[in-house]
């Protein structure tokens, strides 16, 4: 199973980034072996809107299963939870962090966006 | 003063600014005052229209403006996601399963529609809030008022603007700053009418407008309002670039006074009167060349 990191780096010790939508790099960690991958998130990072939307179809199409950032605004959650996504909002330091905190099981899954949308 | 139609398609001077505050509205409803014969004023500050505070006339009639949004059918739809990549606004997404619709974020451009190959897309109206009309003496007043938490302005701009008339002086007073809904509310304007205090602030937010207008190609002049605040920059930074001052509004206590209690200054103080008719005078000259095409 795949789990999205939101990060500005490429490694498990860049920091874990605040922002879904306007976060630079999604790191896919793989749990079954161990590994990860780096997707881009520029494309959503310097749209004029709906970034949160794109980022949100951009982690759907990584095949990951569950999401661990920051905040997630409303309509980036409405097209996670469609799609079958976990979205765990987490204050961690680094992607290795967040990660241990991710399967240790300290991370409860949200209900629903923890902040509200932006206009443009 | 009269008013008698300056070309066969009529005359529009919207009523701009870069920073807020510095008096648009004033200039606009007291020159619409002064015209004489009938003006009307289209009050494109949708976000915050208050032209009508000042007039005091009741609304005439309504009318609820809404905007085309993608409903997608479910049995129609296969998930090929023809209708994201086509959306340049993120306003309609689709991963396999049926479309999703983010309302806020549509621009109502039709293209999901088009580029669907089932037709699995039709349009539902959404509303995005009313205009209104109303009368006062000389005045028809046309305002745009957007629904709360709506956030695209500019079609409902065009929407008040559409009342514009072919005949006659159409003024505009339009929002602040210089994004999407103020070139919604000054394009195609003859000329604009740029309102500005003389303080820095009210100087920098001035070259930001300028520069707008310069990009859209419309010409324009200045106000200066509550003249002797601030300091000289204003002044240079217009006989610098050839802007020409049309009018200086004095910093009078008794012109806030009028303007808190909703009055119109030329009413209020009949001795601004005639600031008012020559600053439309002076708009005339700057147009179409004054007294020959206007009837004093």
């Amino acid at each position: 199973m795949k789990v999205v990191f939101t990060t500005p780096g490429d490694t498990l010790k860049d920091p874990l980034d605040n922002r879904f939508g306007r976060a630079a790099k999604f790191l896919i960690y793989d749990l079954d072996s161990n590994t990860f991958a780096i997707k881009s998130n520029e494309q959503s990072m310097t749209a004029a809107q709906g970034a949160g939307v794109q980022a949100a179809e951009s982690v759907v199409r990584t095949g990951a299963k569950a999401l661990v950032t920051g905040h997630c605004g409303p309509k980036a959650f409405r097209v996670l939870s469609a799609a079958g996504v976990k979205v765990f909002n987490c204050s961690a330091g680094t992607v290795a962090e967040a990660l241990a905190e991710y399967t240790s099981g300290k991370l409860t899954e949200a209900s629903a966006a923890d902040v509200e949308g932006h206009w443009v | 003063m009269t008013f008698r139609a300056a070309t066969d398609r009529g005359l529009t001077v919207a009523i701009a600014s870069g920073k807020g505050g510095t008096g648009k509205t004033t200039v606009a409803v007291n020159l619409a005052r002064v015209m004489g014969g009938p003006a009307l004023l289209l009050d494109c500050d949708v976000e915050g229209p208050n032209a009508h505070l000042f007039l005091g006339a009741a609304v005439q009639r309504e009318a609820v403006i809404e905007l085309p949004i993608p409903v997608v059918d479910e049995d129609r739809c296969d998930g090929c996601a023809e209708c994201g990549r086509f959306c340049q606004y993120h306003a309609i997404i689709s991963f396999g399963a049926t479309a999703m619709v983010f309302p806020d974020l549509c621009h109502s451009c039709g293209g999901c529609m088009r580029v669907c190959p089932h037709g699995a897309i039709t349009e539902v109206g959404r509303r995005i809030g009313v205009v209104r009309a109303f009368q006062d003496d000389n005045v028809e007043l046309i305002q745009g008022c957007l629904d709360i938490g709506v956030p695209l302005a500019p079609p409902l701009i065009r929407a008040v603007k559409a009342q514009r008339q072919q005949r006659g002086l159409t003024l505009i007073d339009a929002p602040p700053g210089t994004s999407c809904p103020v070139v919604a509310a000054v394009h195609g304007a003859d000329y604009a009418v740029l309102v500005s205090d003389s303080t820095p602030f009210g100087l920098h937010d001035l070259t930001l407008a300028a520069g707008t207008l310069g990009e859209l190609g419309i010409p324009f002049g200045v106000v200066v309002n509550r003249s002797g605040l601030g300091d000289g920059r204003l002044y240079d930074y217009c006989a610098n670039e050839h802007i020409a001052i049309l009018a200086e509004i004095p910093d009078d206590r008794r012109i806030a006074e009028a303007y808190s209690r909703g009055h119109l200054i030329v009413e209020a103080i009949p001795a601004y009167r005639a600031l008012f008719e020559r600053l439309l005078a002076e708009i005339l000259r700057q147009t179409v060349g004054g007294a020959d095409h206007v009837n004093l």
